[in-house]
């Protein structure tokens, strides 16, 4: 019994110190990305130890790159913070940490993406604790040290584009979006089905909107069409 | 809005959102319209995000031949299940690549 416990607690250790140390590298290119995209190191350092949440962080200096619309870059950036919550809502299930608001407060900051994946992943809550605060504690470290390490070592170079940073943010959005429009065992076809097509949508009311609107309203508008979408009554779909 | 302030309300605003769900009474995961939320809007947010940041150049919609090169490079990574730091590096070196062939 307690062998297969420890097994568990000790597969969940691992499982979040490899996604902590892969995710985490990843750090230096937003670093690097951040400063192409011309903030300061000092933002970019900033951005890793506050908001801590890559997309966010890629969406803000995303903004800052296409030159303005700081207002609407700063809500797309809160809109797809906005999922950390529902990370959240899960999470307090198997964490029980709102009995000690203390320890709430800084198990807050590690409710990401990777957290909360491995968290799920794990077959008990124990194992769930364990996994979920070893991937916050290495990947908090590896995220804000790479971060640093990018961001100083693109500011050492005269045009950092050359090194094909820009790729870097799209990229890290499409491998985020990949797993949700692939389809798994857990989502029944017609529901990956609604979600590519919310996909396609998104995309294509951003790209019609750039030329019209300033940076980071696109965005914004895309996420609107979605909850049109969101809003009118879903008679057959499962929920 | 200076970019320190942005930078200042994302910190702020990212950690609360945070601390709200796990802060949150239980009831508010089971009622279905914050359900659809949760599942729909990243979707279209972060589609819209791949669309702009790929063809986006300021305002301008431009065919970046090196950029897509490189998007096209981090699909392959995805269909073939690479981590994601694979996915991000096979993204730069290629974007890189292509532009440094002059493409």
């Amino acid at each position: 019994m307690h062998d297969t416990e420890r097994r568990q607690r000790t597969a969940a250790i691992r499982d979040g110190i490899g996604v902590g140390l892969a995710v985490g590298v990843s750090g230096v290119a937003f670093g690097a990305a951040a400063i192409t995209a011309g903030l300061t190191v000092a933002q970019a350092c900033a951005l890793s130890l506050f908001a801590f949440t890559g997309a966010s962080q890629f969406a803000l200096a995303g903004v800052v790159a296409a030159g303005g619309g700081l207002l609407a870059g700063t809500a797309g950036a809160l809109l797809l913070g906005a999922r950390n919550s529902f990370y959240g809502l899960r999470l307090a299930l198997v964490l029980g940490a709102s009995r000690q608001p203390l320890r709430t407060l800084v198990t807050a900051q590690g409710v990401i993406d990777e957290s909360s994946a491995v968290a799920f992943a794990q077959p008990t809550p124990a194992a769930a604790r364990a996994g979920f605060y070893t991937t916050f504690g290495t990947l908090y470290l590896t995220w804000n040290l790479t971060t640093a390490l990018g961001a100083f070592g693109a500011s050492q170079v005269s045009d950092p584009a050359v090194f094909g940073l820009d790729a870097v943010g799209p990229a890290t959005f499409l491998a985020l979006l990949w797993p949700r429009l692939r389809g798994d065992a857990d989502t029944p076809p017609p529901e990956t089905a609604q979600l590519r097509m919310i996909a396609g949508g998104g995309a294509a009311v951003a790209l019609l909107a750039t030329p019209f609107a300033a940076p980071g309203v696109p965005v914004l508008l895309a996420a609107g069409a979605a909850l049109v979408v969101m809003l009118t009554p879903e008679r057959s779909a499962p929920e | 809005m200076t970019v320190w302030w942005a930078i200042a309300i994302t910190c702020a605003g990212c950690y609360l959102l945070k601390l709200a769900g796990l802060a949150a009474p239980r009831r508010v995961l089971d009622h279905p319209g914050v359900r659809r939320f949760a599942r729909l809007v990243p979707v279209a947010l972060l589609a819209a995000l791949i669309a702009v940041q790929t063809f986006g150049h300021g305002q301008e919609l431009r065919l970046d031949g090196a950029r897509l090169a490189g998007m096209a490079a981090a699909v392959v990574a995805l269909l073939l299940r690479a981590p994601f730091l694979v996915v991000l590096i096979a993204a730069a070196v290629v974007t890189a690549l292509t532009r440094l062939m002059g493409m």
